[in-house]
């Protein structure tokens, strides 16, 4: 195991990152503000409580996903697409490094950026609305857990995309609609049964709801499918990075 | 003596034939009588310090790209440690392909290939660690600062910091003042002594310069030359492709000709330029001769089919070209002509000659 080139990677991930702290900062102090003046203040004072809780309050978690999985996939797939756009991927490859130790090191600092953004997006939102957290380990679990999934997702997406415009793509796409869709903004039985029902495809219902419920103590589908499905996700995210190597798609002609 | 049909041809395509040869067919090139042997002009394999244990030992490596393109048919190729090896040959020829398969930036399709006794591919972080590699392209991290991008790639191949070395690596390429500058701050010529630091930051064994100075200045392709040699003096295993003969004759001990994938020709470089450093001097006769006065067989001439032309061909690294003596001896022979000229058999040529005999 080179340990030494798996930290030294992830430095250098995390430097671009302080490089440019203030944006990394600033910009989810900003959009969670936005989002509490909006939902919390404006609309939310016309919505009653949602399971015993204030509406302002109820999607702090939701939010916090909302950040956790846009910011996952953005800065894994930049933090593998630009040395392979750039060219400098020749050094990684060329390097004594598996593929193994390289994927640790990307996704490792892109979960690390987006953990942090979402416990930033935390911060901001107690400022707007009292929280309390039931499940402080859960919470920190889903936490960790999500960034990694969707880092991964990310990594996969960066080798996947042959110009900006698909790495664009996804994340405008894909994780946008199943974020909004996925009960960030509303509880799922706010929703005709027949719109329930299709919700149980999107896996970000799963991970909304189990971090709500660390939160609360109460999520529309059970912790375990959640935990369940983000085990699921990391599973596959491996297996397809994993072969990704394997057969050096994209990577090695 | 009557020497005709290779006239025809491209004046370079005889002694292509020639140096195609296997060595034990010689006599080869036509040498003039009052010609001393060449000595030989670059590196003297007996004063090289290349010692007899193999570094890179290439084995049948083939490579055919998804479109079907075979870029590698079969290449087999040894390389002595403390070599500086010259892999020569046009664009598209394979070069890169087969420095990629080596460096770990391509997969081959087949044949293996071994780095000081590892195997690139079963043993890849052995064999990688020795490894230097500085891409053709200029391929940089813009926003970094110089010092970091080199102490980087010396981390990535999990060495300890050394901030000593990278000074002395920078220093040696003459960035030192410029470390803390940005990357992409920096002149072409500094970006492609950037890539050479960052590809010695790890202390390789065996150092690969893909095109090393295209896009550079004269003056700064001398340096780079001297630095080349310097390490060279250290140890290490340089292997380098060019496009320029110039460059591989100056530097390389070996030179090993590809084309269209194809290995055609490894020789020692003062081997090369020995047997290719020939000029030939043109004359064009008064009137046509039928057959070469018995007087000049020494010169060893060639006829045009038509009789109008004589061709002389010497060896320029000789003392004496015998052209005083055989105008002399044309002279006293009667013939006579109307013009004249000389031309060199270059490097450049042959290569041309070597490359197009095969399309």
């Amino acid at each position: 195991m080179n340990f030494r080139a798996v930290k030294t990677i992830y430095l250098f991930e995390m430097a671009r990152t302080f490089r440019t702290l203030l944006q990394s900062i600033l910009a989810p102090v900003l959009t969670t503000s936005l989002y509490f003046v909006v939902f919390g203040a404006a609309i939310g004072a016309r919505i009653p409580e949602m399971g015993g809780v204030s509406y302002g309050a109820f999607i702090v978690p939701g939010l916090i996903m909302l950040m956790l999985l846009t910011q996952s996939v953005s800065n894994a797939s930049f933090g593998i697409y630009f040395p392979r756009f750039s060219g400098t991927i020749y050094e990684l490859l060329s390097a004594p490094v598996s593929s193994f130790e390289l994927v640790l090191a990307f996704v490792g600092a892109a979960a690390t950026k987006a953990v942090l953004i979402g416990l930033i997006t935390l911060a901001t939102a107690s400022a707007f609305v009292p929280l309390e957290i039931a499940h402080p380990v859960w919470m920190a679990a889903f936490l960790v857990l999500t960034a990694l999934s969707f880092s991964l997702l990310g990594f996969i997406l960066g080798i996947w995309a042959d110009s900006f415009e698909k790495l664009g793509f996804v994340p405008l796409l894909v994780i946008t609609p199943l974020t909004f869709l996925g009960g960030t903004f509303y509880s799922l039985d706010m929703l005709p049964p027949f719109w329930q029902t299709v919700s149980l495809v999107n896996p970000v219902v799963y991970l909304v709801s189990g971090f709500r419920w660390s939160f609360y103590g109460a999520g529309d589908v059970s912790v375990v499918a959640s935990l369940a499905v983000v085990a699921i996700f990391l599973v596959v995210g491996l297996a397809t990075v994993w072969w990704m190597f394997r057969s050096g798609y994209r990577l090695k002609p | 003596m009557l020497a005709v049909s290779p006239y025809r041809q491209p004046a370079a395509v005889p002694i292509l034939q020639r140096l195609i040869r296997p060595a034990h067919d010689e006599p080869t090139l036509p040498v003039n009588p009052n010609a001393t042997p060449a000595a030989p002009r670059t590196a003297d394999p007996k004063t090289s310090p290349a010692d007899d244990r193999v570094m890179l030992l290439i084995e049948r490596l083939s490579k055919v790209y998804a479109g079907g393109f075979k870029a590698l048919d079969n290449v087999s190729l040894e390389v002595r440690r403390g070599e500086i090896f010259a892999l020569l040959g046009p664009n598209g020829a394979g070069k890169t392909t087969l420095i990629g398969i080596v460096c770990g930036l391509i997969t081959a399709s087949s044949g293996s290939v071994r780095v000081d006794g590892h195997d690139i591919v079963r043993n890849y972080r052995a064999a990688r660690s020795l490894i230097g590699l500085v891409p053709q392209e200029l391929t940089t991290d813009a926003f970094e600062k110089v010092i970091d991008t080199t102490a980087f790639s010396r981390g990535l191949f999990g060495l300890a910091p050394d901030p000593a070395h990278i000074e002395k690596v920078l220093r040696d390429l003459s960035l030192w003042d410029k470390r803390n500058s940005r990357v992409r701050e920096l002149s072409g010529g500094m970006k492609r002594r950037l890539l050479i630091a960052k590809a010695l930051a790890h202390e390789p064994e065996v150092l690969f310069l893909d095109e090393p100075t295209a896009g550079v200045d004269v003056e700064l392709r001398r340096d780079m030359w001297l630095q080349v040699r310097e390490l060279r003096e250290r140890g290490v295993t340089v292997i380098l492709t060019t496009h320029y003969i110039e460059e591989a004759e100056e530097m390389a001990d070996r030179i090993g000709v590809i084309n269209r994938g194809e290995l055609i020709l490894v020789q020692e470089t003062a081997e090369l330029m020995r047997r290719l450093g020939s000029k030939q001097l043109t004359l064009q006769l008064n009137e046509p001769l039928s057959g070469i006065p018995a007087t000049l067989a020494a010169y060893q001439l060639e006829l045009s089919e038509d009789g109008h032309t004589l061709i002389y061909t010497y060896d320029t690294h000789g003392e004496r070209t015998g052209i005083t003596a055989l105008l002399g001896d044309l002279s006293s022979a009667g013939v006579r002509f109307t013009d004249l000229r000389t031309r060199e058999t270059s490097l450049e040529e042959i290569f041309v000659s070597l490359v197009s005999s095969q399309a």
